[in-house]
């Protein structure tokens, strides 16, 4: 089924990204085109497979709890654009009703 | 209208461990300066990998086996993504439909609540909302110190039926974190943070009502007057005609009311997947069984042993397990004594409070020394609070220090009559009926002779009143 113009717009805000004219039309053709081929993967029988959410072959990659050095607030603030106080600074964020 | 109450609770509890979930940054503290326990994983620049921190995953699978909640062999983490300065990679790695546990128990009061998973996240950083407050704050200060520190999810069933329940079982879960060493659980440092949702139905019905859940709750206090508040709010809506709406709300502690927050993102969708940079954990039986071993005695077990055993009433045998150190403290101390009951009142009164612990055999001393009238219940406590601060015994602190008690009937009755003598206004007014004035006098004798023994004066005083 093709993806409506309103779920690209949705998926676009979900990921940030700005839409100009022509594009809600132009992504929804490509992600169309993707889903259908998952669709297709979808026929293949996989029954007797057990769900794969990894395929790296690397098992239980644990850290010991030991601290190690990170970053200076002057440097974790080094590339912030308007850093207040040692805080980074962004636009309002209220949530609040 | 009669109502029943539904609530479920989500807590997030801070595993205690040194480091964040994934990366070596400390986890700090309150008041430590902002941005200053960060490092490139946690602030979620380009090219990092993340690592797991094996002992938040020992404390979640400690967690889980003490709430009875089954392992299951594969467990992995996911990004629940989301836009919000609060976590600068733009997701939050937490764990979707493969938890590291499931279907486990607590039990509260006698009544079960079923556990419905306890899995593992990261926390989130702290914004701090500056700007006029009557119209919009204009600006937010992020501060990124807790963003990456571990985080357990206990999430319960609906199968609280009120706020008790919802305080106790709050409270219940912190007594067995802080007793299996996963958690310091200190609610006002946010290391224990309280979700209830709540919903009402009419009691000859099984349709569940549309549910809100609760946020910014920081003490048992406020959860238990949060949901009563809750409780009452949803009530009205529903029988003035309206219909409660589904969200979350917060608590205001200066107002003591529940306000409605908008959500963060329009409708909610996470489009939860797999961690790509965290392969999946197979969580060997063999290490679940050390960890199960070395589990101590849960508090819910405790508490009714030193009941079964030590012949304790059940709320001081409650407050005495609730803490590890002071039940240890108590068994070693009442087998040294063999005065279950009052090395508790010791123990309760006195050791708990001071937030210090004596050694059990001096605690056992003093016991005896105060129960056989060797020494005053007031010069039992000096000497209590001189063994906790220098560790000395209490036997050479009384012999050094010449304490002893006046049990002598007749040196006794001497300071008794000699106090009333003094207080001749007092006595009449006794007499007259203001029986209360015994405290007084009573208090007089202690003044003129400290040593003298509390029991055996007051029943002289009372005698020689008549």
């Amino acid at each position: 089924m093709p993806l409506t113009r309103a779920q690209v717009r949705h998926v676009a805000q979900l990921a940030r990204i700005g839409l100009e004219a022509g594009d809600e039309e132009f992504y929804a053709d490509q992600l169309s085109g993707i889903l259908e081929h998952i669709d297709r993967l979808q026929e293949v029988p996989t029954d007797d497979i057990a769900p794969t959410a990894q395929v790296v072959e690397v098992t239980n990659p644990l850290r010991e709890d030991v601290p190690r050095p990170g970053l200076t607030q002057e440097e974790a603030l080094a590339n912030a654009p308007a850093p207040v106080n040692g805080f980074f600074r962004v636009p309002s964020i209220q949530e609040e009703a | 209208m009669s109502w029943n109450v539904v609530i479920g609770m989500e807590i997030h509890v801070q595993p205690r461990t040194r480091t964040k979930m994934f990366c070596g940054c400390a986890v700090g503290q309150l008041g430590d300066p902002p941005n200053s326990n960060v490092c490139e994983i946690c602030l979620g620049m380009p090219g990092v990998l993340p690592v797991i921190n094996k002992a938040a995953v020992e404390a979640c699978l400690k967690t889980a086996l003490a709430l009875k909640c089954e392992i299951p062999i594969h467990t992995k983490f996911d990004r629940k993504n989301y836009m919000y300065p609060d976590l600068p990679k733009g997701y939050q790695i937490s764990q979707y439909d493969l938890p590291m546990s499931v279907n486990g128990f607590l039990e509260v009061g006698g009544r079960k609540v079923r556990i419905r998973r306890v899995h593992l996240e990261e926390d989130t950083g702290k914004l701090i909302h500056a700007g006029d407050k009557l119209n919009k704050a204009w600006e937010s200060f992020v501060d990124l110190n807790r963003a990456g520190v571990p985080l357990m999810e206990i999430v319960s069933e609906p199968d609280i039926r009120g706020a008790d329940e919802a305080r106790d079982y709050a409270q219940e879960l912190r007594t067995l974190l802080r007793t299996i060493g996963a958690s310091e659980a200190e609610m006002e440092k946010g290391q224990l943070r309280c979700e209830p949702n709540i919903s009402i139905r009419r009691y000859d019905s099984d349709d569940l009502g549309v549910k809100t859940e609760l946020k910014n709750i920081n003490s048992f206090r406020a959860l238990h007057r949060a949901i009563e508040f809750e409780i009452k709010r949803q009530i009205q809506v529903v029988e003035s005609g309206g219909t409660v709406v589904q969200e979350t709300r917060g608590w205001s502690e200066s107002e003591q009311r529940t306000f409605s927050q908008r959500s963060k993102e329009f409708a909610e969708d996470y489009r939860y997947f797999p961690e790509p940079d965290l392969p999946p954990l197979q969580l060997d039986r063999a290490w679940i069984e050390d960890l199960r071993r070395e589990l101590p005695e849960l508090p819910g077990s405790r508490r009714a042993r030193l009941v079964a055993q030590y012949g304790l009433p059940v709320a001081d045998a409650a407050l005495i397990a609730a803490d590890r150190d002071l039940a240890d403290l108590f068994e070693a101390a009442a087998k040294t004594s063999g005065d279950n009951k009052r090395t508790a009142n010791w123990v309760i009164g006195e050791v708990a409070p001071s937030g210090r612990l004596p050694s059990p055999i001096h605690l056992a001393e003093i016991v005896t020394l105060v129960g056989t009238g060797k020494i005053t219940r007031d010069q039992g406590r000096e000497v209590l609070a001189e063994s906790m601060r220098d560790g000395a015994s209490p036997a050479e602190i009384v012999a050094t220090r010449g304490l002893s008690q006046v049990s002598d009937p007749a040196a006794v009755r001497a300071t008794v009559e000699a106090v009333l003598a003094d207080n001749p206004k007092a006595v009449s007014d006794y007499r007259a009926g203001r029986v209360r004035v015994i405290d007084f006098l009573a208090a007089q004798i202690i003044k003129r002779a400290p040593q003298v023994d509390r029991a055996l004066a007051n029943e002289l005083l009372k005698e020689l009143l008549r």
